[in-house]
């Protein structure tokens, strides 16, 4: 896979809802799979997000939302990722997001929508084979 | 409940059945797994004997329903009596609307509310905070001051229902609105019934809608057991969830035996306001989950109810049987459902409503099948409640009481979840009790321990679930119809509490707010200066923040 740096993925609970179980499934899975983790904890701003993803340099974003705010935050995530150049990241999702609201959180720059009942397995190997390759 | 000599004779029998029958069987069809365990980690026996019963004792461990220990119901007749309350948790976008919807369930028989709050209000912002984009009105009713409480309960006579709220940080809050929304209407304090969920401890490891620290958490609901105890007689102060635990990954085990500490904690911490035991204990409520393995549930609720009774006789020495009563009220288990083939959550939630009732549950909310998926639609409702329905009207489990006592299986593990649940409690109260086991992140762990734990099993496939690790549908499409909040709720909620903001007395806010700060500093009980501010308009998002001031928020320990 890549030499010497292990992946690098921010967990990241955006909105005001707490149902961090899948997040923190999802976060340990990966851990698990040779993956360095962070978690954001919950109840992260758009803002406090992009500041994390800036500063602990990673290369995947995994958002985890169920209070159905992810039209009004994703966009504003999407946003503050270009301004501060962050673009390379790749960013995925999961919770509870109606299949209708997919083609347009891919428009805005989401890869991939895990939904409930995806095996860890399989974000696993999206990550593997997703995440960007470094220099 | 079998004499030695019945035993030894069974026992003897049961080798012999063990050495001669049960081999050939074994040897033409193996059983199907090496081990069978339920999600508490117990393992089951192939069979259960009077053997597994012996060292019970009818009158201790049973005893008659509506006396102690209560394992067999609470009230004498149970369900024949009295069928358990069918209350449907409800509410979403402005407060207009959820009155519509409330109003529409009374019409239809419904004499006991249940508020769902949104986000915002769940966490104490008001509507327009920032923190509140894209939530307001979206998974519950957004209310930010009394004026909203008023219209959501416009036309809904206070003294004819009971109602639910689900709130725990703010809960003195919204209680002290709806006390004055009571006031208004003239009904008498005493007469206002209905439950605050209330329950600040499980959110640092359960649900985790914390907003300030453990131990000003702890006495905001200490704060509101007493004001009720001493003001609203039929107010049940506090419904002590375990719900929230089990959703969050814990087994049914921890589920009960952690939601007990909690209770404990309650009852400790309100007894040094000065009251007797007697005081407040008859008004304490339960909540909690039941989930997919039947008799598992079923076990739980009849050992929660027998060592409830026996926590309250044997470590607080009450001798009045209300005083030993854990009412509680059942939720189906929402992280049960499946977005896949969702139709057969309906099926699921039928099972979990059954065990709730043979479980002797007072009070049931059945899941929609669509709740993977998007908030319940009103057909999808309709079908949860004709389920409870079902249940009650055609099964014909409702016509006696505790239909399972007796059944070798079901008594053997009640005792066990009982056992097992003590040795937990017991660990807890060597740490300190519930507050330090927080702040060391025990409980936290074990969750995350039994989440993960949990999702392999279904990843190795040795949990099956229908319809997502075996029997699913390849490129299912799955066709249901979402129920959508209106983006424009949260641009007129905001109008709303702008203009109020605008045209109310503030001075009269400001003082009050003043008032409520030097009060919270003086650790005073809270509810009094509470629904002086509410009355004044104050917002929930302004007298939070007070709150917040003087205690500081919480900082999330983060466990994986």
């Amino acid at each position: 896979m890549q030499s010497g740096r292990k992946i690098r993925v921010l967990i990241a609970k955006p909105g005001l809802d707490s149902h961090d179980r899948g997040a923190k499934v999802v976060a340990r899975a990966l851990r698990d799979a040779g993956m360095e983790v962070i978690y954001t904890g919950l109840r992260q701003t758009p803002e406090q997000i992009v500041e994390t993803a800036l500063q602990e340099d990673v290369d995947v974003i995994g958002l985890s939302i169920l209070s159905g705010a992810h039209m009004a935050l994703f966009p504003r995530i999407m946003e503050l990722l270009k301004e501060k150049g962050l673009t390379d990241v790749v960013v995925f999702a999961g919770g509870i997001i109606p299949e209708e609201d997919i083609p347009e959180l891919k428009k805005i720059g989401i890869k991939e929508v895990f939904g409930p009942g995806t095996p860890t397995e399989t974000i696993i190997k999206y990550v593997l084979e997703n995440a960007p390759k470094r220099r | 409940m079998f004499d030695r000599q019945k035993i030894e004779e069974i026992a003897k029998e049961r080798e012999r059945w063990q050495k001669s029958t049960l081999p050939n069987w074994i040897r033409q069809c193996p059983e199907r797994q090496k081990e069978f365990k339920n999600h508490s980690g117990i393992t089951i026996k192939g069979l259960y004997t009077p053997e597994d019963v012996k060292d019970m004792d009818y009158m201790r461990d049973l005893g008659f329903p509506g006396e102690y220990p209560f394992t067999r119901g609470l009230h004498a007749t149970m369900y024949r009596g009295r069928l358990w309350t069918m209350r449907m948790f409800a509410g979403y976008g402005t407060a207009e609307d959820t009155n519509k919807r409330f109003k529409y369930l009374l019409s239809e028989g419904e004499t006991g509310l249940s508020t769902a709050f949104d986000y915002p209000t769940i966490m104490g912002y008001d509507s327009d905070h920032p923190m509140a984009r894209g939530e307001v009105g979206v998974c519950g009713v957004a209310i930010s001051s009394l004026q909203d409480m008023e219209v959501l309960f416009d036309g809904i006579p206070l003294d004819k229902v009971t109602t639910s709220m689900t709130i725990n940080g703010p809960a003195s809050v919204l209680l002290a609105m709806y006390i004055a929304v009571g006031d208004k209407q003239g009904v008498p304090r005493e007469k206002l019934g209905g439950t605050t969920q209330n329950d600040n401890l499980k959110e640092f490891f359960a649900q985790k809608l914390c907003i300030f620290p453990p131990k000003p958490s702890l006495k905001l609901s200490v704060d509101v057991i007493e004001y009720c105890a001493r003001h609203l007689p039929k107010w049940n102060p506090i419904s002590i969830s375990g719900y929230h635990i089990r959703e969050a990954g814990a087994t049914a085990l921890q589920e009960l035996a952690f939601t007990l500490c909690d209770g404990i904690a309650y009852v400790e911490e309100t007894l040094k306001r000065g009251l007797k035991v007697d005081e407040f204990a008859p008004r304490l409520s339960f909540f909690f989950a039941s989930h997919n393995d039947f008799f598992e549930e079923i076990a739980k609720f009849r050992a929660a109810r027998r060592l409830w009774a026996r926590i309250m006789k044997e470590r607080f020495h009450t001798r009045n049987p209300r005083s030993m009563w854990m009412r509680m009220h059942v939720q189906t288990s929402g992280c049960t459902l499946t977005a896949q083939q969702p139709l057969n959550n309906i099926v699921r939630t039928t099972i979990q409503a059954l065990a709730a009732v043979l479980g002797g549950t007072q009070s049931l909310h059945t899941n929609s099948f669509d709740e993977a998926l998007c908030l319940p639609t009103e057909e999808s409702v309709r079908v949860a409640l004709r389920t409870q329905q079902i249940i009650a009207y055609e099964s014909g489990v409702a016509n006696t009481v505790d239909p399972l006592a007796g059944s070798y299986y079901v008594e053997a593990l009640t005792n066990e979840m009982e056992e097992k649940a003590m040795e937990y409690i017991q660990k807890i109260d060597d740490m300190g009790g519930v507050i330090p086991a927080i702040e060391k992140g025990f409980f936290q762990r074990e969750i995350a321990e039994s989440a993960y734990r949990y999702q392999r099993e279904i990843e190795e496939k040795k949990r099956i679930i229908v319809g997502v690790n075996e029997y699913a549908i390849e490129g299912e499409e799955i066709p249901v119809k979402l129920l959508r909040v209106d983006p424009s709720v949260e641009k007129k909620q905001i109008e709303r509490l702008q203009k109020l903001r605008r045209e109310r007395d503030n001075r009269k806010v400001k003082e009050v707010l003043e008032k409520l700060h030097y009060a919270a500093e003086k650790d005073e009980n809270l509810m009094p200066i509470i629904i002086e501010a509410v009355k004044a308009y104050a917002t929930l998002g302004e007298i939070m923040d007070v709150l917040r001031k003087v205690y500081g928020e919480y900082k999330e320990l983060i466990i994986i």
